[in-house]
């Protein structure tokens, strides 16, 4: 199983890099860009066949490690999702 | 020639963390060993404990390569249980530079260090103002004495949400902020980004200090500003009081 955790800097937070990028695209003609936010893409593949409840400890440990609460958020997608069952 | 007090009496015992991609410790060590003349001894990541140690030092580098967020892998440590339980019952923590963002990430102190306003790397002198003086890490300083301390850092933008930097600043957390020579609090002064000038907090109990300034690198006369030593002096005689 392919998990993909989307890493995301809350709205809160000064984001310098997408900043950076934004005045770099401005800079190319794409001024239509009005912002631009970066984030972090993790994917991990996941044995199942375990027995473990392997949803709840790709939450979990997304919550422990890949994300810092304070400043950022996190989606889960899973492969079997998007195949769209 | 008289030596400062901190220098007279039964040593002192210091512990410094080494994280791989740690590469303070070995500054730290002469800090605390030669210069300020106490007993230093370095603490490897995969140790799960230490007896007897008056402070422990988490110095600055780039702890597993700063991987995901710096400070974030160090966290989970094997000697981090240790050190936790030690902070938790009123031992002395210092963490400077990624020590402190390994702090943050523990959760022994609030806040999160984030990439600096100009997205550089920063290596370079500043000025701190001392807010408090009645903490184990200053109680060598004057209020609003301005320290010259070098700073190196590519993530040292301090973050709390409003709500809690609000209650840190009532709580008076905010031991050093980024000023300018004169000690004015500036946002010229302000090398980073980071939230009302904050380059360095205490938890509530005041026993965990988290600096992103580098006390340790302005310790020797031979480099003409002891004022880091300031620092370990001040917790040298808390020590030595306690």
């Amino acid at each position: 199983m392919k998990a993909r955790v989307s890493v995301r800097l809350k709205p809160a937070i000064l984001d310098p890099q997408g900043k950076t990028v934004q005045r770099s695209l401005q800079q190319l003609g794409y001024d239509e860009v009005k912002s631009v936010r970066i984030g972090k893409l993790i994917e991990l593949e996941i044995e199942t066949s375990g027995g473990k409840d392997y949803r709840q400890r790709a939450q979990e440990l997304s919550d422990k490690l890949l994300a810092n609460p304070l400043m950022e958020t996190f989606e889960i997608e899973y492969e079997d999702d998007a195949a769209g069952g | 020639m008289t030596l400062p007090a901190a220098e007279v009496g039964s040593k002192t015992r210091w512990g410094v963390v080494i994280f791989p991609g740690s590469n303070c410790d070995k500054d730290a060590l002469d800090a605390v060993g030669r210069i300020c003349g106490q007993d230093a001894q370095p603490i490897w990541h995969r140790e799960t404990g230490f007896d007897d140690f008056d402070a422990v030092i988490l110095p600055g580098g780039f702890s597993y390569g700063d991987y995901l967020r710096a400070g974030s892998i160090a966290r989970f440590a094997p000697i981090m249980d240790k050190i936790i339980a030690f902070a938790n019952a009123g031992g002395l923590v210092v963490g400077i530079c990624n020590g402190f963002q390994v702090l943050t990430e523990t959760g022994l102190l609030p806040g999160a260090l984030t990439r600096n306003r100009d997205l550089r790397f920063i290596c370079r002198e500043v000025y701190l103002r001392v807010e408090r003086i009645d903490t184990p890490f200053t109680s060598r300083c004057c209020v609003g004495q301005v320290l010259c301390i070098p700073i190196a850092h590519n993530e040292g933008s301090f973050y709390l949400p409003p709500d809690q930097l609000g209650e840190l600043e009532a709580n008076r957390q905010v031991v050093f902020r980024y000023c300018d020579t004169a000690g004015n609090v500036t946002d010229e002064a302000n090398p980073n980004g980071s939230l009302n000038n904050i380059a360095g907090i205490v938890n509530r109990a005041g026993n965990v200090l988290g600096m992103m300034p580098h006390p340790e690198r302005r310790t020797d006369p031979l480099l003409g500003n002891p004022d880091g030593a300031t620092i370990f002096r001040s917790m040298i005689d808390y020590i030595r009081r306690n």
